[in-house]
């Protein structure tokens, strides 16, 4: 009979797909609650707090707000407007959903659990669904990437302007930004030494130094980059509601669209991983967690609660960024992504290149204790510079007065009398 | 009007700052706004529970009442002015002989149809003997239309369900009890 089993790692696979699928769709629903609260608060209003358990008056603060939505939207017509595309309409949602969903294979979510004893299942157990995977990152990268597809082919099939050009913006957005994404991400990469991302999470934890604080300037950039790969405020472009209506998903109703809200939210939800694996030490906290390989049940939860509530507080602040600053105009928003973010993370990348390769020379010459502090430091000085010389060298603002004196290559923008 | 037009003055935007143009103190700025209405008070009221705060709720226009006199009989005398003032033909009266000597005629039936009703108010300037009033009591609602339409009785409850609240006004106008 056991040679009809799968195999235990198989088994532990499926397993970790079910307990993340089934969390990550929870979370999502959970945090559309959270972000219309967030939403309510920042603006004095209570939010939802009526709906509770069905049938009954107990309203347990609007926790069943999120089954009632998710129920009202899968019941309402699936339309399909006759002039759209429609094997790429059907095909965008699914495609965008199955690239969020998939990044997850590769982002582990916890630390590892003490040995369980199972005979074919390697001990420690990580928190990974698809352990060993040695391009862990650039996984990541290359399904975010393909999710990019997903909203343009949204946009294209929908055969209206509006989805159009919202999958346009999305478009020029995504792959500006995948440039300052990558160079923040690369100088992680160089310190940690391993594309794996829980290698990159044991490395923090083991120098207790996190990389948001090794470099600031990586920080800074990588955070800028999540929020426009996430298309949150306030690079919310791609679906600026009041030019573009809806963006990609106007033409889109009933459970497409819950697809392409869910895809949405699990874009926010993979950038704070990313930024809590990569740049907050993961599931690291000084004195609390250690940082052996050998875990206890405790050890190993308390890893996975410090994981996740790191995850939320980031969460939490992208929703009060949502409402603490408008919208940039498109070319602000290129502006920054080229000229600024660009040279930043060009910066920081050649710095940590630097501060990595003197390292063993530094720790010969003074000591190991100090050439760590002369590490740490020496990115917080470029930062610093870095920083003044964005705000001072970039354009502040657009000169919006019209060109009253013309060159020799604007003549025949003059007005002819007629 | 072209830009060169002299009714157009072109102003400058004032040049950002050295903090400014370093967007952190802008930064932290928005987010303190944000963070601090966040945790503020909230205007919102939560309507059924929670009455909002105005000055004389007694000035809303809502539900009928019809009126009782001082020997708990029904005031109306069905004169129909107040059905004939409405605007929105709510009101159904049948008429009929009075038991009591001193009025001819009195309401078999008085029926309003409250879904119909635009709560105007005209049915009280007209009437003489102030015996329909509109009370304060304005979230009404039901279950179905007929519940919507009230009867002699149901407005006569009304009276009583809400004359301590709400004395009749004819009384507090100088007007007989």
């Amino acid at each position: 009979m056991t040679s009809f089993l799968p195999a235990p790692t198989t088994i532990a696979a499926l397993v970790k797909i079910g307990l993340l699928v089934g969390g990550l769709m929870t979370a999502a629903a959970y945090l559309v609650l959270v972000e219309r609260w967030m939403a309510a608060w920042v603006q004095d209003r209570k939010g939802p707090n009526r709906v509770g358990i069905p049938l009954t008056k107990i309203r347990l603060f609007g926790l069943g707000q999120p089954l009632a939505d998710g129920l009202k939207i899968i019941l309402k017509e699936d339309f399909t407007p006759r002039h759209v595309d429609k094997v790429l309409y059907a095909a965008a949602p699914l495609v965008l959903l199955a690239a969020s969903l998939a990044i997850f294979a590769a982002i582990p979510f916890g630390s590892v659990l003490p040995p369980l004893g199972i005979p074919g299942l390697p001990d420690p157990v990580p928190f990974l669904v698809a352990p060993g995977l040695d391009v862990g990152v650039l996984w990541v990268f290359a399904l975010s990437s393909i999710a990019v597809y997903g909203v343009l082919l949204g946009g294209w099939a929908s055969n209206n302007k509006y989805g159009f050009l919202g999958g346009l913006r999305s478009s020029a957005q995504l792959v500006a930004y995948e440039i300052p994404l990558g160079l923040g991400l690369l100088g992680v990469v160089l310190a940690a030494g391993s594309l794996k991302l829980d290698a990159i999470m044991n490395a923090q934890a083991e120098t207790g130094v996190w990389y948001a604080f090794a470099q600031p300037l990586g920080f800074i950039v990588f955070l800028v980059a999540a929020f426009a790969e996430a298309a949150r405020l306030p690079f919310d472009l791609p679906e600026a509601e009041q030019e573009l209506v809806g963006g990609y998903h106007t033409e889109y109703s009933g459970i497409k669209l819950l697809l392409f809200l869910v895809s949405e939210f699990l874009h926010m939800v993979t950038a704070a991983f990313l930024i809590v694996i990569m740049f907050l030490g993961g599931w690291h906290l000084w004195g609390v967690t250690g940082s052996s390989q050998e875990v206890t049940w405790v050890g190993a939860l308390l890893r996975f609660a410090i994981l996740s509530g790191k995850i939320l507080g980031v969460i939490l602040f992208f929703m009060l960024v949502r409402w603490s600053w408008p919208r940039f105009r498109f070319d602000q928003l290129m502006n920054l992504a080229w000229k600024v973010m660009l040279p930043l993370g060009l910066a920081n990348l050649v710095t940590v290149a630097t501060v990595e390769e003197f390292r063993p020379q530094l720790a010969a010459a003074f000591g190991p204790s100090a050439a760590g502090w002369i590490a740490l430091l020496v990115p917080w000085g470029v930062f610093f510079v870095g920083w003044i010389a964005a705000g001072l060298l970039t354009p502040s603002g657009t000169d919006n007065t019209p060109i009253l004196t013309h060159g020799p290559l604007d003549v025949e923008h003059e007005l002819v009398e007629v | 009007m072209q830009a060169t037009d002299p009714a157009i003055t072109w102003l400058q935007e004032k040049p950002l700052g050295l903090a400014e143009r370093l967007y952190l103190p802008l930064f932290v700025q928005g987010l303190a706004t944000t963070a601090r209405h966040l945790v503020s008070p909230k205007v919102t009221v939560s309507f059924p529970e929670q009455r909002p705060a105005v000055g004389n709720p007694l000035i809303y226009r809502g539900v009928h009442r019809l009126n009782r006199d001082e020997q708990g009989r029904v005031k109306c005398v069905a004169c129909f002015l107040c059905a004939t003032a409405c605007p929105a033909h709510c009101i159904d009266i049948v008429a009929t002989e009075s038991p009591w000597p001193d009025r001819e005629k009195y309401p078999e039936a008085f029926q309003i149809d409250e879904l119909r009703c635009i709560f105007c108010g005209m049915c009280e300037e007209a009437c003489p003997v102030d015996a329909i009033e509109l009370t304060s009591l304005l979230d009404l609602t039901g279950k179905s239309r007929e519940e919507m339409i009230f009867d002699k009785e149901k407005l006569l409850s009304v009276y009583d369900m809400t004359k301590d609240a709400e004395p009749m006004k004819s009384a507090a106008l100088g007007g007989a009890p």
